[in-house]
Order: structure tokens, then sequence, then C-alpha cells
């Protein structure tokens, strides 16, 4: 008993000078996604000078920024956990028009019924992302190679399908399938606000959204994914199912690039397998833009969601200033430099300024 | 309370003729050992003398190649580290124990969190996580401001300590830390070493593996001293003295020399600290204070034993 008191009673060596003080406003300027909102406002505002008054500002310019900024935001937020879990996805780009194909060959030419059509692409978007998964822990294999492969691979087979079947590339006639108008109404209609019409794509994009923040913010699974992405061998050794982790998260990404496509083709009421070509870096500069860390372990949902956000309004923008759209490229890609620099900074500083 | 258990009973962990080769390297033969509730064992030996084998062969991740292993008595075989884990035995690994991007409290729970709700409706309690963490350090005389901070604004000592407050708090009944005061300042040093103190408090059998004797000698209760794969034996402290422990560490009788070379090194050393860095000086004389007080804390313990 003595012993035990003697020891507690005694304070720590040097407990005091080793706790740095952190302000509430240090604290909300370290959050990740801080840097992506405050560019967000900012390019909010200088498409709100230079284009204001050729439509950026109305409802009908607001409604086009964000329906392409709710697509790319879908794909956006699952890559973000994705990297923040310490993986790559670059299969999304050709798993769009998979998905897309799958969903239209079904249900125009085998005359399955629609809903069943979807279910199937959807099955074939789960097991795609398993396989991507057990891929990547088997080989140990960078991810960036791995899913580089299977992008290839999808693209291929369902270009070389579509042609064995239809003689094309396109599937189209899809209003014409039975059950397509109420099967449009859930994941492609319009809401009308103010005259404009804002895409159900947008509440899909923010419920993932909230869906993925509350995961990774008040979930077992979401610190697994946090310890996964920042150490692995570490937080195995913890007892953390490194293996779950990894493979939920690639069926992730698999189920938001099904969800994009299915957007799309009953969208413009056809598929075609060049669909989401170049996705898969987009959706991961909107995470970077978001202050995703590419190494893993850092990151939020909310900051994809702001990265997808700019990436909308940059590409929109340009058009409404009517300069020629091949600025949109050089303004995200100087973006994509900056966010990478803020991140850095964001990290120094939420490691208390060491290293 | 638990000092009394030295030595009497059942070891927490025992080996007995253990062995492990790789291919045709015997990195271990014939090694025997124990733990016992309450008690610091320190497993001292020079580089490749084999004592990181020896604890992945505790913590599961290698099975003996010959020999057996015991806990509390029983013999076990462990398929993976989870299953020493789930037995009671926790590793602090140097490098591994923490992530430095997460915050302290979301490290403390990593793999156990607390939850309400079930299923994929399961919910992280961050609160009672915050709450937790906070008051399982300060109960190991760990005060820190804010459980949010990211770990990687701890210094290295105080992640050491922060895992093993984590691993006493998930019931850990051994402590298994491999060189976890290898990369850490004299100062920082004597911060784990009275956390170790404090396992041992509270109950945990420790083993603590170091390459620096003035580290080991004042927190432990016994060495076992190893040597390219062999046991020199176990020693109780009251029976070797720090010269004895640095002598057998170096290699031996025959290595007498080497230990007599070692002091003069020692000797220069502090002659030539004092002289170039007062600040050094005064770090050393701190630990020599600390470890003063460690040695004075186990005599009440063995009163107890008597
Ligand atoms: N997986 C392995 N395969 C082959 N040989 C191994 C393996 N692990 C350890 N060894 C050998 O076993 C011997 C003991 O190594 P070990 O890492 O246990 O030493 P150590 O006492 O921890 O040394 P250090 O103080 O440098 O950490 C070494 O000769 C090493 O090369
Ligand atoms: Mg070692």
């Amino acid at each position: 008993m003595q012993v035990s008191q003697s020891v507690e009673t005694r304070p720590a060596a040097g407990e005091d000078e080793r706790v740095a003080k952190t302000s509430t406003l240090h604290r909300l300027l370290v959050r990740p996604e801080m840097g992506a909102l405050a560019g967000a406002i900012g390019v909010w505002i200088f498409f709100a000078i230079v284009a204001g008054d050729r439509g950026f500002l109305s409802p009908r310019g607001t409604a086009n920024y964000l329906e392409v900024a709710a697509q790319l935001g879908i794909l956006a937020v699952a890559v973000a956990l994705l990297m923040i879990g310490g993986e790559f996805d670059l299969s999304i780009g050709s798993t769009i028009g998979a998905c897309g194909i799958i969903f239209a060959l079904l249900s125009v030419e085998y005359g399955w019924n629609i809903w069943l059509a979807m279910l199937m692409s959807l099955a074939f978007a789960l097991l795609l992302g398993i396989f991507n998964g057990y891929l990547v822990l088997r080989t140990s294999l960078p991810s960036f190679i791995v899913t580089l492969g299977t992008l290839l691979m999808i693209r291929g087979v369902t270009v070389g399908v579509t042609r064995q079947v239809t003689g094309r590339t396109v599937v189209s006639g899809l209003d014409d399938v039975p059950g397509y108008d109420a099967i449009r109404t859930v994941f492609a209609s319009d809401v009308t606000i103010a005259g404009a019409g804002f895409s159900i794509a947008i509440l899909w994009w923010l419920a993932i959204a909230a869906l993925a923040t509350w995961v990774l913010l008040r979930t077992p699974f979401g610190n697994w994914i946090f310890g996964v992405g920042g150490n692995q061998q570490a937080a195995r050794n913890v007892g953390v199912p490194i293996s779950l982790v990894k493979i939920v998260l690639f069926m992730g990404t698999a189920v938001a690039a099904w969800l994009v496509a299915v957007i799309q083709v009953l969208g413009a009421r056809s598929a075609d397998v060049v669909r989401g070509t170049g996705s898969e870096f987009t959706a991961i500069i909107a995470a970077v833009i978001g202050g995703v860390l590419l190494t893993g372990g850092y990151g939020s949902a909310i900051g994809a969601v702001f990265g997808a956000l700019i990436f909308g309004m940059v590409r929109q923008g340009i058009v409404f200033m009517g300069v020629d759209p091949g600025w949109e490229d050089a303004v995200l890609g100087a973006m994509l430099v900056i966010a990478v620099l803020v991140n850095r900074y964001i990290r120094t500083q939420a490691m208390g300024g060491r290293r | 309370m638990s000092a009394a258990a030295i030595d009497t009973g059942t070891p927490l962990l025992e080996v007995q003729n253990v062995s492990r080769f790789f291919g045709s390297v015997i990195a271990l033969k014939d090694i025997s050992m124990s733990v016992h509730a309450g008690e610091v064992m320190c497993l001292l030996g020079d580089n490749g003398a084999g004592k990181s084998t020896l604890i992945k062969i505790f913590a599961g991740v290698h099975p003996p190649s010959e020999g057996r292993y015991l806990v509390e008595g029983k013999e076990v075989q462990f398929g993976s580290p989870r299953d020493a884990l789930a037995a009671g035995i926790a590793t602090v690994y140097q490098d591994l124990a923490m992530i430095p991007l997460m915050s302290i409290s979301r490290n403390f729970f990593l793999g156990s969190e607390p939850s309400s709700g079930w299923g994929p409706f399961r919910r992280f309690d961050v609160d009672a996580a915050d709450r937790i963490s906070r008051d399982e350090l300060s109960k190991m005389g760990i005060h820190v401001r804010d459980t949010g901070q990211a770990v990687g604004t701890l210094s290295g000592g105080e992640r050491q300590s922060v895992a093993i407050a984590r691993a006493v708090y998930f019931g850990a009944k051994v402590l298994i830390l491999d060189e976890p005061t290898a990369a850490l300042g004299v100062k920082e040093a004597g911060v784990v070493l009275r956390y170790i103190a404090q396992a041992r408090a509270r109950g945990l059998g420790v083993v603590f593996i170091t390459h620096n004797v003035h580290h080991a000698y004042p927190i432990a209760d016994r060495f076992t001293i190893l040597n390219r794969g062999r046991s020199y034996g176990t020693f109780a402290k009251s029976e070797t003295s720090r010269e004895e422990v640095v002598r057998m560490m170096a290699g031996g009788e025959e290595l007498e020399e080497l230990g007599l070379e070692l002091e003069e090194f020692a000797r220069a050393d502090a002659a030539s600290g004092a002289r170039l860095s007062p600040v050094a000086a005064e770090a050393d004389a701190a630990i020599l204070r600390a470890g003063r007080e460690l040695e004075a804390d186990r005599l009440p313990t063995s009163d107890s034993v008597s």
C-alpha cells in the first residue's frame, strides 16, 4: 500500500511545460477542411465579381454548378475516406462506365426489370470493391498501381462486351423501358426552387457527405480508418481489423461510382462506355483540395464536399465568364498545388509545429 | 500488496527451455525466465542477443521452436498478437506505439472504442473516450490539457507513457516494453521509468528490454541477461551489483577488460559532460536522483516481503 501511495502522489516530471496551449481559434484553423472552406468562399467571390452579371449568381447558375459539384462530390467523399485510410482507387473512372453499361444492357437489351438491372450493377460494384481490396491486401502492392490495372481491365472488358452485344459503344433507349419515370424520380429528377431546376443528385451528395462524416467522427469504424491510414502496423498491433476496413473502403468508392453511373445514365437516357473517364483523378484532386493528405491518416469528408464545390464553381464559372474552357484546367491545377501547400502547413500546425 | 507476490506463487508468464530457430540461425537456445505480478524483469543483452526475438515469442508474433510457454501456469500456444493481447499480455513497441496524427483519446481507444447502439449503428462515444483517457492518464501522473491534441505533439517519452497507460487500462497483466527508452534523452527516459514504476505499483508484471544498465538498474527487481542467443541466467538485484551486470552484458568473464574500459569511458564522459554542458550534467543528476527515489520506493517492498 505504502508503495503505491508514495508513487501516485508524486507529480510526473515536467508535466506542465510539455502541454502546448491550444486556443479555440487555433483548433479551428487546424481542422482539415478549413483551407477548402476558405478556398470555396474565395472562388465564389471571384466569380461573383467577374461573372455575377452573366448568370453565375442566378438560381439557374447556382443549380448549374451545384449539379457538377454533386456528381463529383459523391465520388470525392468516398475517395476521401479511402485516402484517409491510406489507399487510392483509380478504377472508379471505368467503374462508372461499366456500371452504366450493365444497367442499360440488362434493362434495354435483355428486358430485365429496370430496378433489378440497377441492383445487378450495384452487385457488380460491390464485388469489384471487394476484388480491389483483396488484391491490394494480398499483393501488398501500392493501390495506385493495382487499381490502375483494374481501371484498364474494366474499361477494356466493358468496351469489348458492349461492342459484341450491340455493335456500338453506346446503349440508348432507356426511357422506353417500363418503370423509367419512377426510377428517374429517385436518381435524376430536378427540384424546382426559385424557378431553377436543382438536381436531386445534390441531395444524394449532401446525404452521403453527412453519412461519411458521421461514420468518420462518431463510429468505431471511423477511428479505424484514421488508424489504418495513419500507421497500418500500429493499428494492427492494437487489434484493428485492417483487411475489413480496407475492403469496406474500396467497396465504398465502387458504390459511389455506381451511384454516379445510375444518375448519369438515367439523366442522359443512355449509357456510354467512356462515361466517367478522368473522374478517378478529379475525385482525388477534389479530396486533396478538401484537405485530405496524400499520405493518408488525415482529412475529412466535409473537406471533400468543399473541394468538389470549388471544382464545380470553377468549371461552370469559366463558362459563365465566356473565356476559353481551357483555362479551367489551369485554374484547377494551380488550386491543387496551393491546396497541397496549405495542407502541409495545416498538418504541421496540427502536430504542434513539430517537424 | 502486489509486491508480496514476488517469487511466491505462479508466475504470470514463464518460458521453460525455449529455443527459436530461423532456418539455420539459432536466435535463442534454452532460455528460461519468468515474470511475477508486481515485478519488473529487465531483459538485458547486446545487439543481436535475441531480446526482441524472445519478446516476440511472448507477444504471440513467433511460436517457440522448442520449449514450453506458460501463462499463469497454463501452457499456451498463441496464433497471433491478438491471442496474446486477449490473454492480458500487452506489448509496447518503440516506434509503433501510437499514431502521430490522431488525437490522444482516439489513439488511446483505437481498436477498443467505447460504443453504444448495435450493428452498423454502433456509435463511438467520443465524450466517454475523452473523459476516460484523461482520467486514466492522470492516474498515471500524466496531465494533458486537451485529449483532442494530436499525439505527434507529445514528446517521445510521453507517447510511450500514454501507450503504457493504455495497456494498464485495458487490463494488461503483463506489460512488455521493447527498448522504450532507447531513442529518448535522459529526462525523457526518466519519465518513462516512472510510469513503469506506476505499472508495477498497480500489480502488473513488466518485462523491460534495454541496452542501458543505467535505465535498467534503478527500476529492475530481477535481470535476465542474454548473450548471443543464450541466457547467463536470472539475477535478483540484491545479489548483483551494477558493475557485474555491465560486465555480463558485455560478454561475460572473458570480456571483463572491456567492462573496465567501458567504465573508463563512462567516467571520461561524465567529466567532459560536466565541463562542456552544464545542462547535460544537470539532466544526469536528475536521472540519478530519479533512480535513487525509485530504489528507495522498493525498500518498503522488501520489508513487506520479509
Ligand atoms: N525473422 C528472422 N529471420 C532470421 N533471423 C532472425 C530473425 N529475427 C531475428 N533473427 C536473428 O536472431 C538474432 C537475434 O535478434 P534480435 O532481434 O532478437 O536481437 P536483439 O537482442 O533484439 O538485438 P537489438 O538489441 O539490436 O535489438 C539476430 O542474429 C538476428 O539476425
Ligand atoms: Mg531488439
